[in-house]
């Protein structure tokens, strides 16, 4: 990346320690640059702990609005002596590494190429304070103070975002004030400043707001009119359905009997969870879950009951890195088959793939109309990084006028009209079929709910014939979704390349940079961006009007590619993957090494997949990364799947496996992810709404933690 | 198992206060073997439901897979049914009656469907007081896969293979007494007089309401040395009491053999009336249920009849205060809070 211009474009890591506070004084700092009209991306790279291992807060500041990830770090705030040896080495050339000079830096920590900024925060806080955790949580808002002088942040805008935060509670200011005062005084007193990474007052954020995906999920939840959620607790997910509970509080409790209009229900595990959701469902309500890869391989068995049976489901699927327990505080975009093709028998469900906040959101709304329009379940797929991680986003925006749509529900009257009711009778030729509610009417429309096979009135039947009627009605009904789902963003009015670049959810950030870079060197693709499965007809022209389609995903597998092929009858030679499973958000210099690569090698007429980096933390070296890696091009040839593979073959033989073992790890599992719990879901962190209530306590989880 | 069922029924039969004879209440054609304990609870939950005056599609019935999880289908064609999957019936059951707590939920299960593959579900469907009746139609095998032991196989009974079992079995009713259940009780598919009056009670009652029947399966558990048997079971069944229930205050109709008689009145005033045949024990005190249950059980008896019951029982819905409506008649009015709240929401965000 280039660093010509050091104004509003720099990235901040801060390294800190698990629980102490450090989060709402991060946070405290972001929020500060956005307040400023800046675009700034955070992202919390965060163990599986609640107390005492590593944990970075990374903070990208581009006035351009490039959202995505950027490697490279220009200044780095270590205040944790565990991972300060690779915290020196993760400063790129040139940058800076603060650190608390309490005491002596030992010169294994020393290099020649970067400007160490010490300060002694620990004697500070000890001097200015005697609370011992008054002197653990200040010297974090002292390294913040510091970093403002540094950055040249408004000090009124500190000023104003610890007033929202302590709005009620304004007693607390004056210490926060006095600890950033220590850090301002201390830079001015010892260092040049500002320095020339530094920020700018601007006005790029309007219409913008800050919030994490899974909070707009939950609410989003909230507006679509969900009144029953049951939930199995699972870093990431766990906070969509927290959040829910918050808004719930607010929005669906009489504040005179407490009665709710919303029922939540923490079951004993992700099958229960599903299973109410789908009996819910059944009787009438909008109902819905949230989980991760782990919870989507046990809810299987009833999506593939949801699937053949036709019962609404919402499923909210906060993807992490797989496989088995993997890397649970890290993201992933890795259950693209696993959530398309769920369950056993010939299945497939419909997904949505949003990337930010606001399509969040949105994916709710759409996600419950979806369902009941099509009776089948539906997964809002996304991942770690947008659930967990602060975006800016276009503000969220609700129409008054839209109505949710039920779907083919039949009430008493329209019973009254019907001779015999059918519930699988294909009455409209589109494969959806009308369904009834229980107690509806005293003789008319009561059906038998099954997983079994059964005739078009609901009798279970063995019959050849009946049974492959259905199956194929279930095929219409797939193609009347096509006609229902989000179509996909496409960049260009018209094709201005043989060449594309496909992507979804959150690679949307970094693909967009990428495709900007490589215009800028002359490159130009044409780009489209995936927002739902089935694949729509703009999907299948992007594919069919461009030589070669670089397909960009977050995971091993190239499970979209799969998908594509699969679905699409797509030329696997001209899907040409673009991967990153590190468990770390895609960066555009990883798209770039990728596609450049590819483009470079000339005379490879062959399908080329060019294996990312292998691991991240190799490109560490100091140089900024240019001429990256090429020695990778260990040009993996595609097997050219078996063009024609019988639609899910791959996908079955894998869950097959999965199955097993997910089956047998059930107890362990349970164990493992009540450890996982990262810090943030225990912190029962920042939603939205609290903020709305107490009007605008904006820094909330700074107030969280504070208190 | 019938083939044929004669459409005609006596033009007298007597009709319930809804005006509707018993017959009304039935459902398909079974299809389980002649002689399946299943089918004589099906007919018992038939009379009771007719004898409930209960509007069949006002009532949910539900199971998972097995045996016994077909059976809904064989009543109450006028129900909504939903045969779910394997041992999650419980979970099914929950969202349904969350969705609309004023239908009757009526699940059907087996001792497979339960005390295995269920077992989770089961146990925390009754944690937290879930309203509904649940029934475990308990023949100690797996029928449908041709009689492998169930976990409610006793120790040392032998099955038509003449394999022993080797392991303790589940008791389902200690299990559901200790968890919390606020009614318990068990049965034998063949005392019909004893399970329709405990069948109408578990209905009525405003909790978790849980019935074990012993139900022999006589295909491929109903020889010598299984403890499952029509022979076994009629010599070792031990009754607590002679139960009646009585919907709201009716008048009393039962004949009373001679002991104590006891009279447990629930919320809406219907009454549990109880001929006890046993002196120590009081099915008011979950302790005193426990060791009835417990010292009939070391004595090789299988102890019937009502053994538990809390009348002032909470469910579900009361715990979590959901709202006086069933939530699924909630529209967006009530719902969703609208593009000015949001407004507000946004400003909060920025």
């Amino acid at each position: 990346m280039s660093t010509k211009s050091k104004i509003n474009d720099f990235v901040i890591r801060f390294a800190n320690v698990n629980g102490t506070g450090s989060a709402s004084a991060n946070f405290l700092f972001t929020k500060a640059i956005f307040r400023m009209g800046i675009p700034v991306t955070p992202k919390n790279i965060f163990p599986s702990n609640i107390q005492g291992l590593p944990t970075w807060y990374e903070v990208r500041v581009n006035e351009k609005g490039y959202l995505g990830r950027r490697e490279g770090i220009d200044l780095m705030v270590a205040v944790n002596p565990q991972s300060m040896l690779k915290d020196v080495q993760d400063v790129r050339s040139g940058g800076y590494f603060m650190y608390d000079s309490s005491k002596v830096l030992h010169k294994e920590y020393i290099r020649e190429d970067i400007t160490y900024l010490g300060i002694p925060l620990m004697q500070m806080c000890n001097e200015a304070y005697t609370d011992a955790r008054q002197r653990q949580l200040f010297k974090n808002i002292i390294y913040v103070g510091a970093l403002a002088a540094l950055f040249n942040i408004e000090f009124s805008v500190l000023e104003e975002l610890l007033a929202e935060q302590f709005k009620g509670k304004e007693k607390l200011i004056p210490a926060n004030v006095k600890a950033l005062k220590l850090g301002v005084d201390y830079v001015h007193a010892n260092f040049k400043y500002p320095l020339e990474f530094r920020v700018e007052r601007r006005d790029l954020v309007k219409g913008k707001i800050m919030m994490e995906g899974n909070a707009a999920c939950g609410l989003g939840a909230v507006y679509a009119g969900a009144t029953v959620a049951a939930w199995y607790p699972i870093t990431p997910s766990t906070s969509v359905v927290e959040a829910f509970m918050d808004y719930s509080d607010e929005f669906r409790t009489d504040k005179i009997t407490g009665k709710r209009n919303v029922a939540i229900v923490q079951a004993e595990d992700e099958l229960a969870a599903i299973g109410m959701v789908i009996g819910a469902n059944w009787n009438g309500a909008r109902s819905f879950t949230a989980t991760s890869g782990p919870g989507v391989s046990l809810m299987n068995e009833f999506l593939g009951l949801a699937y053949f049976a036709e019962i609404p489901t919402v499923l909210v699927d906060v993807q992490r890195t797989g496989p088995s327990t993997g890397m649970p505080t890290r993201t992933q975009q890795s259950d693209i088959m696993e959530a398309a093709y769920a369950s056993h028998g010939d299945t497939k469900h419909v997904l949505l793939f949003p990337s930010t906040p606001k399509e969040c959101f949105d994916s709710m709304l759409d996600a419950f109309d979806l369902s009941e329009g099509l009776q089948t379940p539906v997964i809002v797929m996304t991942d770690l990084d947008l659930g967990m991680n602060d975006h800016v986003s276009p503000e969220l925006t609700f129409d008054d006028k839209r109505e949710y749509k039920r779907g083919k529900v039949l009430d008493a009257a329209a019973l009254e009209k019907i001779e015999k009711f059918g519930r699988y009778l294909d009455v409209d030729k589109d494969g959806i079929t009308y369904r009834t509610i229980p107690a509806t009417h005293p003789t008319k429309g009561s059906f038998f709910t099954r997983g079994t096979s059964r005739d078009e009135y609901a009798t279970y039947t063995e019959d050849s014939g009946a049974y492959q009627r259905n199956m194929d009605r279930l095929v219409r009904k797939w193609d009347t979704a096509k006609k229902m789902v989000p179509a996909p963003q496409v960049y260009q009015k018209k094709n201005e390349s043989k060449t594309g670049i496909l992507f979804f959810g959150t690679s949307q950030y970094a693909a967009e940079e990428a495709m900007d870079i490589l215009k800028a060197d002359k490159i130009i693709v044409d780009a489209i961006r995936l927002k739902s499965f089935p694949f729509t007809k703009e999907v299948v022209d992007f594919i069919n009007t461009h030589d070669k389609v670089f397909v960009i995903e977050q995971n091993r597998d190239a499970q979209m590619r799969s998908l594509l092929m699969i679905e699409m009858d797509a030329d696997p030679k001209k899907l040409i993957s673009v991967l990153n499973y590190d468990g770390m958000p895609i960066t555009a210099d990883r798209i770039l090494n990728q596609i450049k690569t590819n483009l470079s090698a000339k005379g490879t007429a062959k399908a080329v997949s060019v294996k990312p980096a292998a691991s991240k933390a190799a490109p560490k070296k100091i140089a900024p990364k240019k001429k990256v890696v090429a020695k990778k091009k260990a040009v993996k040839k595609v097997a050219p799947k078996k063009k024609a593979a019988p639609k899910k073959k791959i996908a079955a033989k894998k869950k097959v496996v999965k199955k097993v073992a997910a089956k047998k790890k059930v107890v362990k599992k349970v164990v493992a992810k009540k450890k996982t719990a990262p810090k943030k879901v225990s912190k029962k962190k920042a939603v939205a709404k609290k903020k709305v209530v107490a009007k605008k306590s904006n820094n909330k989880k700074a107030a969280k933690k504070k208190r | 198992m019938t083939y044929v069922r004669p459409k005609f029924r006596h033009p007298e039969l007597p009709k319930n206060k809804l005006g509707y004879s018993v017959d009304y209440y039935e459902g398909a054609l079974s299809t389980l073997c002649a002689g399946c304990g299943h089918d004589s609870i099906s007919a018992g939950i038939i009379q009771a439901a007719y004898e409930m005056n209960i509007e069949p599609h006002k009532l949910a019935k539900l199971s998972g897979i097995g045996c016994s999880s077909k059976t809904p289908a064989y009543f109450l064609s006028n129900s909504h049914g939903f045969n779910s999957v394997h041992g999650r019936m419980p979970s099914v059951a929950t969202g349904a009656n969350l969705a609309n707590k004023d239908l009757i939920y009526f699940g059907v299960s087996g001792d497979g469907d339960t005390a295995s593959i269920g077992m989770g579900q089961f146990v925390h469907a009754i944690r937290r007081g879930l309203n509904m009746t649940y029934i475990v139609m308990n023949n100690g095998c797996y029928g449908l896969t041709k009689g492998q032991d169930s976990a409610t196989a006793d120790q040392g009974s032998k099955n038509k293979s003449g394999n022993v079992n080797l392991f303790e079995s589940i008791d389902l009713a200690s299990l559901a007494i200790e968890l919390g259940a606020t009614f318990v009780a068990q049965s034998f598919s063949g005392d019909k007089s004893q399970l329709v009056p405990l069948i109408k009670a578990a209905m009525n009652h405003p909790g978790f309401a849980f019935i074990n029947v012993i139900s022999p399966c006589v295909t491929f558990n109903n020889n010598m040395g299984s403890t499952k048997s029509y022979d076994y079971v009629r010599q070792h069944v031990e009754a607590t009491a002679t139960v009646d229930f009585v919907p709201q205050m009716k008048e009393i109709s039962v004949e009373y053999g001679k002991g104590s008689h006891k009279e447990v009145v629930m919320h809406d005033g219907s009454v549990i009336q109880l001929h006890k045949l046993s002196e120590d024990w009081d099915p008011l005190n979950r302790q005193s249920a426990m060791n009835a249950v417990l010292n009939a059980k070391a004595k090789n008896e299988i102890l019937t009849g009502l053994l538990y019951v809390n009348p002032d029982a909470h469910d579900l819905h009361y715990m979590i205060q959901t709202t006086d409506v069933p939530l699924n008649t909630l529209g967006k009015e009530v719902l969703c809070p609208g593009s000015e709240m949001l407004a507000e929401i946004n400003a909060g965000l920025k």
